[in-house]
């Protein structure tokens, strides 16, 4: 399992970056940023989701 | 210094002498469905059941007053006007009866809020690093320290005004501290903040007045500035460009204008609101008490149930929209918190789930007006309610009918006497 932010979609509001600190990231404008390559450990699955479903934009993508 | 001959001191023009005005009409709404007004004392006292109703039977609202508006209450219409900036304007944002003309598009007069693409991301870009989590997260003692000693002026009271006393003067002393101005100067942003936002139905004259007065006091802070350049986002917009460009005069003050008042009503509100539903639901109170790590989940319940704000667009071209016919220059009232009420959104949606973990709520907008400082008040907001938890023990509404809440777009209670039954 791996995330990612669609970068059209993100407008900053960071509700991925707070509910899952350990995937994601604020760029120097606010922006989601994925850290790292994105891939997901069975641990971090739980926050990855959340981080989804709470995008109020839609912007991250699980594949 | 050399003097900077964008902020000579002279009366300043505003806007509102020009463009489009409507006639005033006030007093109780006879069907909500064809003649809303978000001005009258019924729907600031309990908007949510108005709204509730819209939804099912109409959904999208209409109104004569003010020259002529739509509130939409469904979720997917507020998200489509929200990102339909091809078809939406906010070359006006506050529905009154005054509307800019339409050669003030597309920057408006207060960017970036005021500002359509393509010149909107520019303004915007401005701005957005001294608000993002990490820049705000270096407030975040000095909000703590204040808040405490907010509540160290309650000691010996039975009962206290939790909005006029504590929630008040947690986003003016940020605020305030942020623009570089004097923190003494609250009471006159409060007085700012009510010319613009509440004295909408106000004769075309005193508005300009009391706008005056606030253009006023922003040349005087920018002329202090100039005098005495420092590290904050006053001196920083003085100096900022786009395009190569120094900000015009009324880009830097109009800016000002935007970070003062939006800084200041949306988050006082949301903590109020936040306290107010405590006092009345002890379960809630007891159990956010008991379980302080619960207080960012719930806070975004919180913002999602008693969201303080609605923006407002105006319509580019005549159209028919979703079932309905609008006409250019017409209002949007787009109400956030209706969107966030929408059953075909949230399960329980007229609940408050104080630890709901899926919550896709709209307070801070969807699209490109995404709430600039919504960083800003989700911490101003936690920490305004981890301190009020941890030193207040129990507390209640001391009178339910003595509760006051604003006017307008910006919702919250603005008195809220609570009693407290044990502080420490």
């Amino acid at each position: 399992m791996k995330v990612q932010i669609d970068p059209e979609r993100c407008q900053g509001h960071g509700r991925c970056y707070d509910l899952a600190p350990s995937l994601f990231g604020d760029d120097e404008e606010g922006y989601g940023q994925v850290l790292g390559d994105g891939m997901v450990s069975p641990e971090q699955e739980r926050e990855a989701r959340l981080a989804v479903v709470n995008c109020p934009e839609h912007a991250i993508e699980v594949i | 210094m050399t003097a900077d001959d964008r902020f000579v001191y002279q009366a300043p023009e505003t806007d509102e002498e020009y463009g489009v005005r409507s006639e005033i009409i006030t007093g109780p709404v006879a069907d909500w469905a064809t003649d809303f007004s978000h001005l009258e004392p019924e729907w600031s006292a309990d908007p949510y059941p108005i709204q509730d109703d819209l939804r099912q039977r109409c959904p999208i609202a209409h109104t004569e007053r003010f020259g002529g508006g739509w509130l939409p209450t469904r979720y997917e219409d507020v998200a489509a006007i929200a990102y339909d900036t091809e078809r939406f304007s906010s070359r006006a944002i506050i529905m009154g009866n005054w509307r800019p003309p339409s050669d003030i598009a597309p920057i408006g007069g207060s960017p970036p809020i005021s500002s359509d693409p393509p010149f909107h991301q520019h303004a915007r870009k401005l701005l957005l690093g001294a608000f993002t989590k990490t820049a705000i997260s270096r407030q975040e003692p000095a909000t703590r320290a204040f808040c405490h000693e907010l509540i160290d002026k309650f000691e010996g009271r039975d009962v206290v005004d939790a909005a006029a006393e504590y929630a008040q003067h947690i986003p003016m002393r940020v605020i305030a501290d942020m623009l570089g101005f004097p923190p003494e100067d609250g009471p006159q942003f409060r007085e700012f903040v009510e010319s613009v936002l509440e004295g909408i139905n106000l004769p075309p004259e005193d508005r300009i007045e009391r706008m005056e007065r606030l253009f006023n006091y922003l040349l005087v802070q920018v002329n202090d500035h100039l005098d005495h350049p420092r590290d904050d986002i006053t001196s920083y917009l003085i100096g900022a460009e786009i395009f190569g460009q120094k900000l015009t005069a009324d880009h830097v003050t109009g800016a000002m204008a935007l970070l003062l008042i939006a800084g200041i009503d949306t988050t006082w509100s949301a903590i109020g609101s936040s306290l107010w539903h405590l006092a009345r639901t002890p379960a809630d109170r007891e159990r956010l008490a008991a379980e302080p790590g619960l207080v960012p989940t719930a806070m975004e319940e919180f913002l999602r149930a008693y969201a303080p704000v609605t923006m407002a667009r105006l319509v580019k071209e005549d159209m028919h929209w979703h079932g309905v016919d609008m006409k250019a220059d017409d209002w949007i009232l787009l109400s956030f918190p209706a969107a966030n009420r929408d059953p075909a959104q949230f399960d329980r949606a007229g609940e408050v789930v104080i630890d709901r973990q899926v919550n896709r709520h709209a307070a801070f907008g969807l699209g490109i007006h995404r709430c600039l400082g919504s960083h800003l008040a989700r911490m101003e907001l936690r920490v305004a309610l981890e301190v009020w938890l941890e030193r207040i023990g129990e507390f209640t509404l001391a009178d339910p009918d003595a509760v006051r809440w604003s006017a307008g777009q910006i919702r919250g209670p603005r008195a809220l006497p609570l009693r407290l039954a044990a502080s420490g």
